[in-house]
């Protein structure tokens, strides 16, 4: 007879959700650990002073707060547009693109009717614009993916770089100077709230937020999309209409992306380049998969991924790397430990047992447990 | 005219490394998203292989040109397929999301590479450049045309030669026949006897290393050795990845495939007297063919033209 390989793998049950918890920060303060090691071996500086300077960076002044607020809300937006999509295995990988054009549609709003029309009817033009372009740019792939099974993913990835392109042909137009940046525009700004300018958007997706909890969790919709996501079959046979749900989930998703480019537009920069989208697309995608599509504990990855990146600049600055690259190692790294640890969540490894009728009374049990 | 045909082979010979590489491994059953980032990381591989040939040489005069293509490819490939390996590992034996590993995988690579070039010693880089595209010998007298077909450097002959063997191992040999298997339905694969394991490994990191390639000939040939950042590169692999859509999962038509990409993205630039506007307009051209392309054959619902079935699953066997 055969042996029993020396070790094996089956899956668990579901984990108790402390179990869970204590798992994903093994893997976040190993990652971290091993990012402080490279770093201090790359300047011959104290490992110690790397986790120093990420928090100082992360939280070292008021400001830095804020902005690390600010920019956790942001990314929260893009994970709140993302996250019924990906419920519904709709790999949308063009939020990039879908910001992006919500962010065009303000600035043309900005820059055409800027001074001609009152601030308060303007900014209501540019919200109507940004949602109506991040709604097209993320409809037309649910389109073709709802009538001819068109992949989203690929479709939607070349839709980012089409949208990438109409900004640089935008800036060619408005800029007549050829130097390819646009000046901030001065109409159209969002209000300061109490004298704060991060608040506002801030509390817009803290809202979202909150409302596409209960979207997803208490509504038929939120159901339906569920259901399209875990067994098109089953949806099929209970009778919900596939195709609409994938459109109007997409509308939903496409529009909310639109919002984040028209607070990029009008709240934060006043001007727009090809990279003003700063990859959020991308990395909202791991924020919602870390929080399993949960827009509550998406709050929280947001805020983690956003701490590691801002702090990422002063521990730069002070271990005296010349680029910008070392964050994105540190958070590859993170990225590969957390990923890598899901891993030990779905599954359980079983070492060979030297007594055979262990392994067999064991195999029962495992048997019976799955 | 000539130029325009240079130069789109150019880039074309970049997407052409990106899609076989990635071919291959989605053929295993694994859509690697992370080609863009294994592309960056073969280049930095190549550039430091470079730098460190030609920082032993007492002057760059010296340098061999067959020493220098293989101590380039070398370490191209073995830095893409060590970034490839990682994500082998993720997906294949911890059964990760392909999707999240590939988009960290490309995270970390253009990071990872940005920071390897940003102490590279780039001194030679451009007589290494010059050397490692310099064309047959009798090229230049054979007038436009021998420029055209014979006017590169190997690494453009040899993307086309791996293209050519990969449609043969794919189509026509036992290996190929077991690694469709492995892609269409691991588990019918896994009951006939194939180590399904070990060929997705292979797959993924053979892939990952002919990837890699891609972006080092970008740096050394089409650019001859300048170097801003790693975005660029990003960009080729996520057109490689369209391209292998576009071309229907076979090698031999992704040469055609690339030629026609390259053409459309290397027409803004040499078309004369056309504005800025217009240029952007044409550069959006090869994402915009992509998206018909797409759109067309998920239309005609051709079995042969399907992905491989199992694209995207993880495989594990007690699952069945």
């Amino acid at each position: 007879m055969k042996k029993e390989p020396l070790i094996r793998l089956v899956k668990r049950d579901t984990l108790s959700v402390p179990k869970v918890v204590l798992i994903y920060a093994i893997a976040i303060v190993v990652s971290l650990m091993l990012s402080a090691l490279i770093c201090s071996l790359f300047s011959s500086k104290n490992p110690l002073a790397f986790f120093e300077a990420l928090f100082n960076g992360a939280l070292g002044s008021s400001r830095r707060v804020w902005l690390l607020l600010q920019d956790s809300a942001l990314l929260l937006g893009v994970a709140v547009a993302l996250v019924p999509a990906f419920k519904m295995k709709f790999w949308n990988l063009g939020g990039n693109g879908q910001i992006l054009v919500g962010c065009l549609a303000a600035i043309s709003c900005m820059f055409y009717l800027g001074g001609k029309i009152p601030d308060p009817l303007l900014i209501f033009i540019m919200t109507v614009a940004s949602i109506a372009a991040g709604a097209i740019w993320g409809v037309l792939p649910a389109i073709f993916k709802a009538f001819f099974g068109t992949n989203e993913s690929l479709f939607t990835l070349m839709l980012n770089y089409i949208a990438t392109g109409l900004v640089a042909m935008f800036i060619t137009i408005w800029v007549k100077s050829g130097s390819g940046v646009l000046e901030p525009l001065k109409a159209g700004n969002f209000p300061k709230l109490f004298g704060n300018r991060y608040l506002l958007t801030v509390l817009v997706f803290f809202v979202l937020t909150i409302l596409m909890f209960i979207y997803l969790k208490y509504t038929k919709h939120g159901y339906e999309i569920s259901v399209v996501g875990d067994s098109p079959n089953t949806a099929k046979y209970i009778g919900i209409d596939v195709k609409r749900v994938i459109i109007r989930t997409m509308l939903i998703s496409g529009a909310l992306a639109g919002i984040v480019g028209l607070f990029l537009a009008g709240g934060i920069h006043h001007t727009i380049s090809t990279a003003s989208a700063n990859n959020m697309g991308f990395t909202a995608i791991m924020a919602t998969w870390l929080a399993a599509f949960n827009p509550l504990i998406m709050m929280g990855t947001c805020f983690f991924i956003i701490f590691i990146s801002r702090g990422m600049v002063e521990v730069r600055g002070s271990f005296g790397f010349t680029n910008d690259s070392v964050a994105n190692i540190v958070i590859g790294l993170v990225y590969f430990c957390v990923i890598a640890c899901s891993f030990f969540i779905t599954y359980r490894v079983v070492f060979r047992k030297s007594n055979t009728k262990n392994a067999e009374a064991d195999e029962v049990k495992g048997d019976k447990k799955v | 005219m000539t130029l325009f045909f240079v130069s789109a082979i150019s880039i074309a010979t970049v997407l052409l490394y990106g899609c076989v590489g990635e071919i291959i491994t989605e053929k295993a059953g694994h859509l690697n998203l992370g080609i863009p980032g294994i592309m960056c990381m073969g280049t930095a591989g190549g550039c430091l292989g470079v730098s460190l040939y030609m920082g032993g040489l007492s002057s760059p005069t010296e340098a061999s040109w067959i020493l220098l293509v293989l101590i380039s490819l070398l370490f191209s490939m073995v830095f893409a397929a060590a970034l490839g390996g990682i994500y082998a590992v993720l997906t294949v034996t911890l059964r990760c999301n392909q999707n999240i590993t590939g988009l960290a995988i490309t995270v970390f690579g253009g990071g990872a590479t940005n920071f390897i070039m940003s102490f590279v010693d780039r001194t030679y880089f451009d007589p290494a450049g010059k050397l490692l595209s310099s064309s047959l010998p009798f090229a230049d007298s054979l007038g436009g045309f021998g420029r055209v077909v014979f006017g590169h450097g190997i690494f453009v002959y040899i993307s086309i030669a791996l293209a050519v063997i990969c449609a043969v191992l794919l189509n026509k040999t036992r290996v190929g026949l077991h690694l469709r298997a492995v892609g269409e339905s691991p588990a019918t694969a896994d009951a006939a006897g194939i180590n399904v394991i070990m060929y997705k490994y292979a797959a993924i990191i053979s892939g990952s290393a002919i990837a890699g390639i891609g972006g080092f000939y970008y740096i050394m040939d089409y650019i001859k050795g300048s170097w801003e950042n790693a975005a660029t590169i990003e960009a080729f692999g996520w057109l490689a990845i369209a391209l292998v859509i576009f071309v229907l999962w076979k090698p031999n038509i992704g040469i055609l495939g690339a030629l026609l990409f390259g053409a459309c993205y290397i027409v803004a630039f040499v078309i004369p007297n056309i504005t800025p506007t217009q240029r952007e307009i044409i550069k959006m051209l090869p994402y915009v063919v992509t998206i018909v392309v797409l759109v067309l054959t998920s239309i005609r619902k051709k079995r042969e033209h399907q992905p491989p079935a199992s694209l995207g699953l993880p495989y594990f066997r007690e699952d069945r």
